[in-house]
């Protein structure tokens, strides 16, 4: 009787152990493939020479993650906009200023909506390709073939899609906004009339360029460097089977948009503290 | 896809990219109406300045000629401190009025310029004497709102 109680007292310090190991394993993996990741990044940018060298591979790239994207970018952001002059009006006219919807459209699209949303957009729409491409090369052994070849699969592969991501990014999220504010003219001058004057020169007004604007373009371009990163990380640390890039590609898109969320709070806190 | 056409698109892409940005400096912010070229710095003193911001406007006669570049408070004298880059190429006569108006009844506030007739101007450094400080709402319902008690009282007698 006292042996078996023993045992089953063994049993649950046994389990509790297990689930204790079990959390200290996942943690560390984490926490290393943090550090892995962040080694990664470095050798990007050491390996970046290459890439602006010959420009020619960045161009590519920009080609596959800017000028294909313009299309979803475009259209999502005339529709933001064409919504929020609707929805603006519609608060606004309650209060009986209506003019003011110029600004409160600009104001939100330079601010917050263009480079998150468009961030956002690219992470989906170019993140994801960039992981299933690299992925899929290491799956079918390129990236070692290159390595076999004595080139360095860094500099020739990653970091040019690094770079096309990033440049991308910032002149992607000038666009939504710029769409998104004609979006808002259309709806509200056009549709519902507010007073084009009051409309341009409010915004005018308030909007200023390095407040506002150039806050939103650093904000689009760290964005643009933390989905690059992510998605290249994914692609290059995929397990090289079918299954394996799959999941890189999910996890891309899943860890690139919460990073961009929680870095536009960050950003937003340094930048906005309002005076 | 021949590199020649990615070229064209990439090249289309960028232009097309720093126009939206162009577009965003010059028709959506300021960057056209602030090109500050020269200014002078001056200095107005208020009792209360209300909700007056720095960047806030400088008007006279409803044209902006400056903004405020600094507010702060003289322990001294328990005065606001206002600081004002007015365009160097506006000169105002050293009696000028400085007068906080509002915008619309709920709008922003700014700073107004009443015209003195002083010969001398005013020149970098120097601070306007005569000023008038903000509306203050509150004091001006109660203000309002005690004269029709007295006056109440004053008819029930």
């Amino acid at each position: 009787m006292a042996k078996n109680c023993w045992k089953a007292r063994c049993a649950v310090a046994d389990g509790i152990a297990r689930a204790l190991r079990g959390l200290g394993q996942r943690v560390t993996s984490r926490i290393w493939r943090l550090g892995y990741a962040s080694r990664f990044f470095l050798a990007i940018l050491l390996h970046s020479g290459t890439a602006l060298r010959r420009l020619h591979l960045t161009v590519r790239e920009i080609y596959f993650t800017g000028v294909l994207s313009l299309i979803i970018i475009l259209v999502s952001g005339l529709f933001v906009g064409m919504v929020l002059g609707l929805q603006g009006y519609d608060t606004l006219q309650r209060y009986g200023s209506t003019e003011a919807l110029g600004v409160l459209v600009s104001l939100s699209l330079v601010r917050e909506l263009g480079p998150v949303v468009a961030a956002l957009l690219f992470a989906s729409r170019a993140g994801s390709a960039i992981t299933a491409e690299i992925g899929m090369m290491k799956a079918t052994e390129q990236l070692s073939a290159m390595e076999m070849m004595a080139v360095d699969p860094i500099a020739r592969v990653v970091a040019p899609r690094f770079w096309g991501g990033v440049i991308s990014m910032p002149l992607l999220a000038a666009l939504f906004s710029a769409m998104g504010i004609f979006g808002g003219y259309l709806v509200g001058v056009q549709l519902i009339g507010v007073d084009e004057g009051s409309f341009w020169s409010q915004m005018q007004a308030s909007v200023d360029f390095r407040e506002d604007i150039l806050n939103g373009v650093i904000k689009s371009f760290v964005f643009g460097i933390i989905v690059s990163w992510v998605a290249v990380f994914e692609g290059y640390d995929a397990e090289p089977t079918a299954e394996g890039v799959s999941g890189a590609t999910t996890r891309t898109v899943v860890t690139s948009s919460l990073a961009i969320l929680a870095a536009d709070f960050i950003l937003t806190a340094f930048m906005f503290t309002g005076t | 896809m021949s590199r020649t056409t990615l070229d064209l698109w990439v090249g289309f892409f960028v232009a097309v990219g720093l126009g939206a940005l162009l577009f965003l400096a010059l028709k959506v912010g300021n960057m056209a109406s602030s090109n500050s070229g020269d200014t002078y710095a001056i200095h107005a003193k208020f009792d209360n300045i209300g909700g007056l911001k720095v960047r806030g406007a400088v008007k006279s006669a409803g044209v902006v000629v400056g903004r405020v570049t600094e507010i702060r408070f003289d322990p001294e004298a328990y005065l606001a401190v206002v600081t004002i880059n007015v365009d160097s190429r506006y000169k105002f006569p050293r009696d000028t009025f400085a007068t906080i108006n509002t915008s619309g009844l709920l709008g922003e506030q700014y700073i107004g310029f009443e015209v003195g007739g002083d010969t001398a101007m005013l020149k970098a450094g120097d601070t306007i004497k005569k000023t008038q400080s903000a509306v203050v709402l509150e004091k001006l319902i109660s203000q309002f709102m005690f004269n029709k008690a007295a006056e109440d009282g004053g008819n029930n007698k």
